[in-house]
């Protein structure tokens, strides 16, 4: 442990000074910016969530009436998708992580960068007016035509979200061409991290889908101020435009949320497995085939909207398709494990929740891509169960477990070991509590959006707004310690895990120019066989050749 | 057939629900060995591999046969899960042809059902058991949804077009209707009951209740409406032409439109025409109709459309 330092001259503190912050170009610093940004979202959405459940606890009306409660899990769904998950992995940890990771200084695109966060919280600030000027009761899907008759800012809220896509677009934009023309030189297309692989996909997605996004808010808006009757049927236009248009984005949008958590549960299971990750190829390609299917999947969310027969039937054929690539990944990542030198540090318990929720999410979506099931299943709560499966207990717990991973690259310190397993099994508890509860309500029939509710439905909801305390204690110990890390945390040094990517060969926290001398790609990014040769490595942070046992910490 | 209901799925009272529930288990019985394979494997590994001095590095990170059997495998039994709801899907959505058809008409928050015989009910619909029964779901508002879980069965209702759903009940009893698509302010009250009684209690219940308001059948209503709201200007029923197309023998047949094209007269047509009469214009006339939205209301659309299907050659 004796080398484990902090870098003392890092881009956290030069150029010192809040006006070198707000008006930087680094990559890390704008990394940790959209981090502080998406971590109070997430608090916010999760504060709602919190309020939803607390209605649900009994089945008649006694916290909230039924506007304000249908407000409150519009607030929740919209903060959530829009300003937490979405820009989470990529904007946040893939800032941060994506240049170090192929050996780059920066981004491509710096400013271009810079103006994405900037983009965010415009868009963030938008969206709180709305909330506050007269909160959206539409949901998070704003459905025509009851978002254009509704009596609330609606407007002011899609506006918001078509803002918000720009900072999308420009984050996607900006890592495609950094992936492309700023790896370290050896680097090839098969010697990237994972990691890399599923930005890349994810980008590709932001750049092609949120357009579509973007055009279809614009048409909700004008047909909202001037009635130009595209979706509107006493204007002749059809409502079931607006979902196809929607969902061409917003399934698409589902895999710009899952593809970054799947791309840190590669790194982390490499990593801690200590061996190289099994089907590398499989595992990188996946990550494509979800993004290209992806796109062709959309109808799966009308089944009983009244689209035409051979529609249902082509979209739930090609469903099953997109599910495939993900299974694929799963067998990988615990092929990997096989016969590895295994660490239960902090971030591979989150790979352990996050191979838990992830498998019942994405095993429950087959119930809802199969025609006839989908029928009982849609709309109700095991839809709902389904997703909060996916997105948190997929993209959420990958994105625990990395920042639990990066945590001592990017601050330089340590987090406390103890806190960190509490806080990871009270989520994993109360996340199952909350929500396995919900597939059982849907299966037996309880519609979603209800803030009332048949007494029969009663035992379970109970069930399930306890879970979301314990849920939500454990996500406040989690803010407690990463915090007082920052501050009081143990040095971690440049490599606490024995990683082999190149975010490990600099010092923690890194330069502001990342790298003292540019890294070159000898190895690919998991040959822990090979590496196992040479195992020493430079500790920028201490200045010589350290022996890697040093370093791990056990 | 499942009368008690499960630990997942309520009752099933419908001829569907059996099929829909048999692949529910069957996707239910490979997710549980799916889930518990990756779980167990993970948490094997875990204990047997906890970090030891070195990992085996002769393992080969690249394995075809394995790779290929992982993918094939789960490819094939989503191929099976895929044909099996899609047949069902079928079964869901064609109707037989001798049901019993009901209006639906869904608004905030109710829903209101038409009897063929005249017969008007609201948030209570009362059908025969062992008798196929047809929905014909339209909105007045926004969308909602029509979905009774004991008969497995949903259908969105929207405002600009018919939807079609259909079930036929096992068992005499009272089910739940709810609103599964979100409509605003009392969505969550927008409960219904299907009320499934026998042949001989359906039959006095709808003698007793055909009276009830104007105490016509859709036809005969449609039919005072064909001169009350004055079609009979323009549309004869003998067969005669005049400033618009006659009535006589046009449902159900195809007719030639002013673009060239043809379009089968049926329900969907005959309401856009009557909403939006210049959107489809007959080929040989000229677009002068006025629109009817405003003026007619739903149920006397729907009268009108009863009315024009009478009218065979």
């Amino acid at each position: 442990m004796s080398t484990a330092v902090f870098a003392e001259r890092n881009y956290l503190n030069e150029p010192a000074g809040l006006k070198a912050w707000l008006l930087t170009l680094d990559h890390k610093r704008i990394g940790v910016m959209y981090l502080c940004a998406i971590m109070f979202m997430f608090m916010l959405g999760g504060f709602f969530a919190t309020l939803v459940r607390l209605e649900l606890l009994t089945p008649k009306q006694d916290w909230f009436e039924a506007d304000t409660y249908n407000q409150l899990f519009t607030l929740h769904g919209a903060i959530m998708v829009f300003l937490f998950i979405i820009p989470s992995i990529p904007a946040a940890i893939g800032n941060f992580v994506l240049p170090l990771m192929i050996g780059a200084k920066d981004v491509a695109f710096p400013r271009l960068n810079l103006a994405s966060w900037y983009i965010y919280v415009l868009g963030a600030f938008v969206g709180i007016y709305s909330m506050i000027s007269g909160a959206v009761d539409t949901g998070w899907t704003f459905y025509t035509p009851y978002s254009t008759t509704t009596n609330t800012s609606v407007v002011s809220m899609t506006l918001a979200v078509f803002i918000l896509g720009f900072s999308s677009i420009f984050t996607g934009l900006n890592f495609i061409v950094t992936v492309h023309k700023l790896r370290a030189p050896g680097m090839t297309w098969f010697k990237m991290p994972l990691m890399i692989w599923g930005l890349y996909a994810t980008a590709l997605i932001q750049v092609l889908a949120t357009p579509v996004l973007a055009i279809t808010l614009v048409l909700l808006m004008l047909e909202r101020l001037w009635g130009i009757g595209i979706f509107d049927p006493a204007m002749g236009g059809d409502p079931v435009l607006f979902q196809h248009f929607f969902w061409f984005y917003s399934h698409p949008a589902v895999y710009i949320m899952i593809l970054p958590g799947m791309a840190i549960i590669s790194e982390l299971v490499a990593t801690f497995s200590h061996k190289n990750i099994f089907g590398y190829k499989f595992v990188g390609f996946s990550s494509l085939a979800i993004a290209l299917i992806g796109f062709l999947v959309w109808g799966h969310h009308m089944f009983t909207s009244g689209q035409s027969e051979l529609s249902s039937m082509i979209f739930s054929f090609l469903t099953f398709f997109v599910g495939i690539p993900s299974g694929i990944k799963v067998f990988n990542w615990v092929a990997t494990m096989y016969k590895g030198s295994i660490s239960l540090k902090a971030p591979m318990l989150w790979v352990f929740s996050f191979l838990f929720l992830f498998t019942i999410g994405g095993l429950t979506g087959i119930f809802l891509g199969a025609l006839s099931v989908d029928v009982h299943l849609h709309d109700t709560y095991f839809v709902v169960a389904h997703f909060h499966y996916v997105m948190m207990g997929g993209t959420v717990m990958a994105l625990m477990g990395g920042l639990h991973y990066w945590w001592p690259k990017i601050w330089g310190r340590m987090y406390n070991e103890f806190w960190a397993v509490i806080s990871w099994a009270l989520v994993l508890v109360g996340f199952n509590m909350t929500f396995f509860t919900q597939f059982i309500l849907g299966t037996r029939g309880m519609p979603r959006r209800y803030y009332s509710y048949l007494d029969q439905f009663q035992p379970l909801h109970g069930f399930s707004s306890v879970g979301s305390w314990i849920l939500g204690l454990g996500f406040i110990i989690m803010g407690v310690y990463l915090i007082h890390a920052i501050f009081k945390g143990r040095p971690a040094g440049a490599n606490p895990w024995g990683g082999l990517t190149f975010e490990w060969k600099t010092s923690s926290p890194p330069p502001h120019h990342n790298f003292d001398a540019a890294p070159i790609a000898v190895h690919g990014p998991y040959d822990y066989d090979k590496v196992k040769a040479e195992s020493t490595f430079f500790d920028y942070a201490a200045g010589r050749e350290v022996p890697r046992k040093e370093t791990v910490n056990q | 057939m499942n009368d008690q209901g499960t630990f997942w799925l309520p009752p099933a009272h419908s001829t569907v629900a059996a099929e829909t529930d048999a692949l529910f288990y069957f996707i239910y019985w490979i997710s549980v060995l799916l889930f518990v394979g990756v779980v167990a494997a993970t948490l094997f590994f875990f204990i047997r591999y906890r970090r030891r001095k070195s990992p085996d590095y002769t393992i080969n990170p690249h394995n075809n046969t394995l790779e290929i059997t992982w993918t094939v495998i789960p490819t094939i039994l989503v191929f099976v899960v895929f044909i099996w709801g899609f047949r069902g899907y079928i079964n869901l959505s064609i109707a037989p042809k001798d049901a019993l058809e009901i209006k639906v008409t869904a608004q905030k928050w109710f829903w209101s059902f038409d009897y063929p015989a005249g017969a008007t009910t609201v948030n209570e619909l009362v059908v025969p058991v062992g008798k196929p029964v047809k929905l014909l779901a339209s909105s007045q508002d926004v969308i909602h949804c029509f979905y009774v879980p004991e008969f497995r069965v949903k259908r969105d209702v929207l405002p600009n077009r018919y939807t079609i759903l259909w079930f036929e009940a096992t068992a005499v009893g009272d089910y739940q209707i709810f609103c599964a698509e979100y409509c605003g302010t009392k969505h969550s009250e927008m409960l219904a009951k299907v009320r499934v009684v026998t042949d001989v209690e359906y039959n006095a219940w709808l003698d007793a209740n055909a009276n009830i308001g104007a105490g016509l059948a859709p036809e005969e209503f449609g039919a005072k409406l064909y001169t009350g709201k004055a079609c009979v200007t323009c549309h004869s029923v003998d067969g005669k032409p005049g400033t618009g197309p006659t009535f006589l023998g046009v449902f159900g047949h195809e007719v030639q439109l002013a673009d060239g094209s043809k379009i089968v007269v049926d329900e969907n047509y005959v309401r856009e025409s009557i909403l939006q009469p210049q959107a489809k214009v007959v080929a040989g006339y000229q677009p002068v109709m006025p629109t009817f939205q405003g003026i007619l209301k739903d149920r006397e659309i729907d009268a009108l459309i009863a009315y024009i299907k009478t009218l065979k050659k």
